[in-house]
């Protein structure tokens, strides 16, 4: 091994008098680590819990997220941060529910990091012991590794997507502290073994919470609803 | 595609320490990639030249050394090797394990001048 760069190489190779080793042992995302910190340290001070919703597109993440401020707003104040690569759709269907809600657009890049929801935060405002969810770009993959300063991730995956998603995409669900398995209406027309898919959950993760429900229909919505008040 | 956010925290974690640690080239950087964190060797290699380039590190060369998957199984405790976070134990094949190692992405040293 050669002594100067620590390198597998067994034929010489030169090194300039001015060439260093230097041992810096940083994390790739030390960065984004500090920032999420901060966050959580702010949220801690101002009493605000805070969620980080993450799933694949088109899981139901924004209807539930409406549907819960409908029942929660007359009893608690809630702020949503949205994040998608473009439009504030999102956004404008949360503020129809007389919600503030603040559109993140990340353009090309595939999640929300730590240092975009500090800003988020300064100019969104959330009020002293709120809920603020942030609901992340839908990706199963990238959000996995950002924390963004929440609570708690929570994952959510509709009975349309294929009960093997905890297996395909484990990072995430291993992330996740919370796994809501929403669209179960739809349990009887898809071929999606609910028992399978918990088991892979758990072997992915096994202090995994599940939650399943419907959003379209208010199945079990109250368990999600009983949870939230009673963590947060 | 979240390799490229990585390595634009890498080129700002370089710049970061070339001041205080006084280099004004990288010439070599290791990094050191857990076995079980959600990163593609292939896809940091492939964006690395895009990321670095007009940087500190733009002739730099880029070794990536692999950190093995460890957990503890839950019901007969022994340590257990880990390809991905589904694997059940090698010992009892029970498949709760509590992660030990093997999520780290870090810089481990760089050859600089």
């Amino acid at each position: 091994m050669c002594s100067t760069c620590g390198c597998s190489e067994t034929e010489s190779h030169h090194h300039g008098d001015s060439e260093r080793l230097i041992n810096i042992e940083a994390d790739l995302l030390a960065k984004n680590n500090s920032y999420a910190t901060e966050n959580r340290a702010y949220f801690k001070q101002h009493h605000i819990f805070t969620l980080n919703f993450v799933s694949s597109p088109g899981a139901g993440k924004t209807s539930l997220l409406v549907e819960t401020i409908k029942q929660l707003k007359n009893q608690l104040s809630i702020a949503v941060i949205e994040g998608d690569q473009q439009t504030e759709h999102d956004a404008e269907r949360i503020r129809a529910t007389g919600i503030p809600a603040l559109q993140i657009n990340t353009g090309k890049g595939c999640h929300l990091d730590a240092h975009g929801i500090g800003h988020a935060i300064k100019e969104l405002q959330p009020k002293d012991n709120s809920l603020l969810a942030i609901e992340n770009v839908g990706n199963l993959v990238c959000p996995a590794s950002f924390d963004l300063g929440e609570a708690h991730k929570v994952v959510v995956l509709s009975v349309t997507e294929g009960d093997d998603k905890p297996l395909k995409y484990p990072d995430m669900f291993y992330a996740a502290d919370l796994m809501i398995i929403n669209k179960i209406d739809l349990l009887p027309y898809v071929d999606f073994d609910l028992e399978r898919c918990i088991n892979y959950a758990k072997q992915v993760n096994p202090a995994i919470m599940i939650i399943q429900l419907s959003v379209t229909t208010g199945d079990n919505l109250i368990e999600w609803t009983n949870w939230l008040t009673r963590v947060r | 595609m979240h390799e490229l956010s990585l390595l634009e925290n890498v080129r700002e974690i370089l710049q970061d320490h070339a001041g205080s640690q006084n280099f004004t080239q990288v010439k070599k950087i290791t990094l050191e990639i857990g076995e079980l964190s959600c990163v593609e060797p292939e896809a940091l290699r492939f964006a690395f030249d895009v990321v670095m380039k007009d940087s500190l590190a733009a002739q730099a060369k880029l070794i990536l050394t692999k950190q093995k998957g460890l957990g503890i199984c839950q019901r007969c405790q022994q340590s257990t090797p880990l390809k991905n976070l589904y694997d059940s134990c090698i010992f009892c094949e029970h498949p709760f394990i509590t992660v030990i190692q093997g999520h780290e992405m870090k810089i481990k040293d760089l050859i600089v001048i």
